[in-house]
């Protein structure tokens, strides 16, 4: 799995049928340590109501289609935990607000 | 699997995997002689490793093939603890 931060949505009207009403979202890769993105961005399903600004990670690969809300669903890369904290070495890098 | 140093935990009180008492550790994957690389990926913590412990990661559908694991949206787990990395007949790392 691979943290990111949830930096907006997408949309597409034109899209596999059994991809309707499933919320997209952009991630940025970030780096833990400093908590800053890498410039480096995917699409992913959302499978936890994650909304912009959140930390997540995401699981990637035949893995994606594994969550309640991606069974059988052509993806490869889905949201599957919002993240509270981060501890490295004993000390928080990251607390959600 | 790869090779990686534990550098921290992850807490998630909101996820969809749905693993009873999963711990999701910070991973910094390394070289043979365990140097870290500052690359970064989170994986479920199988055998209870500590801070700093070099361990073994499978990634993709192989980290579903575990009891625990089998059919849950998990794309990384650790499997081992690292005690000794022997390369060309030399130690290169010791726990």
């Amino acid at each position: 799995m691979i943290l990111a931060r949830v930096t907006g949505t997408v949309v597409s009207s034109q899209k596999a049928s059994q991809m309707e009403g499933l919320k997209l979202l952009l991630l940025e890769k970030i780096d833990p340590v400093s908590m800053q993105g890498k410039n480096d961005f995917i699409v992913a399903m959302d499978g936890v109501g994650a909304g912009v600004d959140e930390i997540v990670f995401y699981v990637s690969g035949s893995s994606a289609r594994m969550a309640e809300t991606t069974k059988g669903l052509p993806t490869d890369a889905t949201v599957v935990a919002i993240v509270d904290l981060i501890e490295l070495k004993g000390t928080l890098t990251y607390q959600k607000r | 699997m790869v090779i990686g140093k534990v550098a921290g935990t992850i807490t998630s009180s909101s996820n969809c995997i749905h693993i009873s008492g999963g711990r999701y550790l910070l991973v910094n994957k390394c070289n043979q002689k365990g140097e870290i690389k500052n690359e970064f990926m989170v994986a479920l913590d199988l055998v209870s490793a500590g801070f700093d412990e070099l361990v073994m990661v499978a990634e993709s559908t192989s980290a579903r093939e575990t009891p625990v694991t089998a059919n849950k949206a998990i794309d990384a787990i650790i499997v081992g603890i690292i005690d000794v990395i022997d390369e060309n007949d030399q130690v290169v790392y010791k726990k």
